[in-house]
């Protein structure tokens, strides 16, 4: 479960200033430029630090970042991946570690000898401390869009060499996206919702890459009026979220937090609300419900599901 | 035991009547404002409603009925719990320490209570919070107490530092928890700030141990105030000192514990209001004590509503409230008194 710091780590890109993810989602994929071998290496690829260029098809990879791992695995790469770090839970074959991406320890990560680390937020100085040992580092920041999804998994493809399965999910997952949203009759009256992210009330904003997949239904979030900065992660006030009477509640805490629809209806207050009375309290995959990799199609679905089993009015 | 004399002794009327006349604004305040927008007429009306034998109407929907009565007033309630039971414990322990700097943490209480919530966090017992802070805050207050008994006779300083030792060491292995489980981070981190959401059950719970606590305490305000000459002093005076320390010092465990296990780790609430009825009723522990219960409720209560409505509808960490206008307030009134 690493829905919290995916979390705080979108909550740093998104205030951490739109520099880093504007040249997250106009990534340029240089590819291959001056060869025609039939591997494609060497290539280089423009990233969100900068150019990367990778000598030979890497068959040493360290993944420190569970979304990472979950693209990797998706475009086919698995088999080219010699460590994860400790939260990388899916999929389930991965070969986990101590490694962590959150404490990183540069000599650990060195001893696997790595001919790729892949992470998806650069602390303690992880780049400049890998690149100054000659191993190339993939920076794959927090999303901000789907575009930048597809991005993301469309480099990690060129950099393994599995660059046509990479735009082949991406077409998948574009094309699954579009048909459950297109299955969706818009709703006359806009429907609205809460998405949280903790049991001390801590939610999403539209602003954000969660809040972006319920925009895709024109769902209306609750949580924008607490947040005027566009930090997109405030705490909410149960009497506003009680007030606002949300049409849906999806829980993003039913992993260790252990939170389900039961416990919702026995907090203090929220018997009477709307989304517990007609069953619109829809508990997700904390995971999937905030990763920015291929199962963000799940969480569409997810949501997809319930707001057509549960149609509003 | 010495039986304590009539508490009228000790409190001035004055401010005693400010206590109540300050409890009773912060309460209706908190229970009239919040971040929904209910109507402050037809709440009061809706409050006179509930008292016996009196029907008032009022237009709240069922709704806006449950925020009334199962989030602001418990809210309030427990707010006021929470406060008294810190401020008093804080006094008591500044009492019989005779040290102005002591606050209801110093025998380790929040680190151990902050080690008991990030194991319980860790293990996913995220259920199980509230017991175990109780349970890691008086185990680490026995565990002081065992230390710092054994280092000297002058339980004073010797006691006082190894509750700094136990305090450091707790916090230590807490981190160390915390890093071996990046998950819940936020999560400690935000109980460590302090919050008071926990409706009717969290006020229940709590209700009988900050009893307890409060009347042990207040029951020894008297010879708090002989034991404040000295203890070789108190001695000869006839006062079972260790007796009377251990007693005072397992009430204001026990009452800072159960406070913590609802609340989190709300700061300087039991320095700040000790010390601000002292500027204003005097040094005597027999005014402080009662005292502190009263304003540190009112305090309490006022610090929340500012957490719930400054920036509505999101919400402040309490603890934050707490420092960040107690610390200057207290400072204003240090300057005019001196």
């Amino acid at each position: 479960m690493r829905k919290l710091l995916s979390a705080l780590l979108l909550a740093m890109v998104a205030c951490g200033g739109s520099q880093a993810t504007a040249t997250s989602t106009t990534v340029v994929t240089t590819a291959a430029p001056a060869t025609t071998e039939a591997s494609g290496f060497p290539v280089t690829v423009e990233t969100a630090i900068g150019p990367l260029t990778i000598a030979e098809r890497p068959e040493a990879i360290v993944s420190l970042a569970p979304v990472a791992t979950e693209m990797l695995a998706a475009v086919g790469a698995l088999e080219q991946v010699i460590a994860v770090d400790d939260q990388s839970n899916y999929p389930t074959n991965v070969p986990v570690t101590d490694l962590s991406g959150f404490n990183p320890n540069i000599e650990a990560i060195a001893s696997y000898q790595p001919d790729l680390v892949v992470i998806s937020n650069d602390i303690d100085n992880m780049v400049a401390s890998l690149q100054s040992l000659d191993i190339p580092v993939l920076l794959l920041p927090a999303a901000v869009t789907m575009d930048d999804v597809y991005t993301e998994i469309e480099l990690l493809g060129i950099v393994t060499g599995h660059a046509s399965e990479a735009e082949d999910l991406t077409e998948q997952m574009a094309n699954e996206i579009e048909s459950l949203v297109s299955d969706i009759e818009p709703p006359a009256e806009p429907v609205t919702y809460y998405h949280e992210i903790d049991p001390l009330l801590f939610s999403v904003t539209s602003t954000t890459f969660i809040g972006s997949i319920y925009s895709l239904f024109g769902m209306e979030n609750i949580a924008d009026a607490a947040d005027p900065d566009g930090l997109g992660y405030p705490q909410l006030s149960a009497e506003h979220i009680i007030e606002s009477d949300p049409d849906f509640i999806f829980l993003a805490d039913t992993g260790f937090a252990l939170q389900t629809p039961e416990t919702v209806a026995a907090r203090p207050g929220w018997a009477g609300m709307t989304a517990v009375t007609s069953g619109r309290v829809i508990p997700l995959d904390d995971d999937v419900a905030s990763r920015w990799g291929p199962r963000v199609v799940d969480f569409v679905r997810a949501v997809a599901e319930a707001v057509a089993l549960q149609p509003v009015g | 035991m010495i039986v304590s004399p009539p508490l009228a002794r000790g409190v001035r009327p004055a401010p005693l009547a400010l206590g109540f006349v300050a409890l009773a604004l912060a309460g209706l305040a908190g229970i009239a404002l919040g971040p929904a927008r209910l109507p402050v007429g037809e709440v009061l009306t809706a409050l006179v409603d509930r008292f016996p034998a009196v029907t008032a109407d009022h237009s709240l929907t069922s709704r806006q009925l449950d925020i009334l009565w199962q989030l602001r007033l418990p809210r309030v309630a427990l707010g006021a719990c929470v406060g008294a039971t810190l401020s008093v414990c804080g006094a008591a322990y500044q009492g019989v320490f005779r040290n102005p700097l002591v606050d209801p943490y110093l025998l380790g209480v929040a680190a151990g209570a902050g080690l008991g919530a990030t194991l319980a966090f860790a293990a996913g017992g995220a259920a199980l919070v509230p017991l175990a802070a109780f349970v890691g805050a008086s185990g680490a207050v026995v565990l002081t107490y065992a230390i710092g008994n054994r280092l000297g006779d002058r339980a004073n300083t010797s006691l006082i530092l190894a509750g700094v030792a136990v305090a450091s060491f707790l916090t230590a292995a807490q981190t160390f928890v915390q890093q071996r489980s990046s998950d819940d981070l936020r999560v400690v981190y935000s109980w460590i700030l302090g919050r008071l959401g926990g409706g009717w059950n969290d006020v229940r719970l709590v209700l009988p141990y900050i009893a307890i606590s409060a009347i042990v305490i207040l029951l020894h305000r008297r010879l708090l105030d002989v034991l404040a000459v000295g203890d070789s002093e108190a001695q000869s005076l006839g006062v079972p000192v260790r007796r009377v320390r251990l007693l005072v010092v397992i009430a204001a465990t026990l009452g800072t514990a159960a406070a913590v296990a609802v609340s989190g780790l709300i700061g300087f609430v039991g320095i700040i209001v000790p010390h601000t009825v002292r500027l204003l009723a005097g040094p005597s522990n027999r005014s402080t004590l009662p005292l502190s219960i009263l304003f540190g409720a009112a305090f309490m209560v006022a610090a929340d509503l500012a957490a719930r409505t400054l920036l509505a509808p999101a919400e402040l960490p309490i603890g934050v409230v707490t420092a960040f206008f107690g610390a200057p307030f207290f400072l204003s009134l240090l300057r005019r008194k001196g």
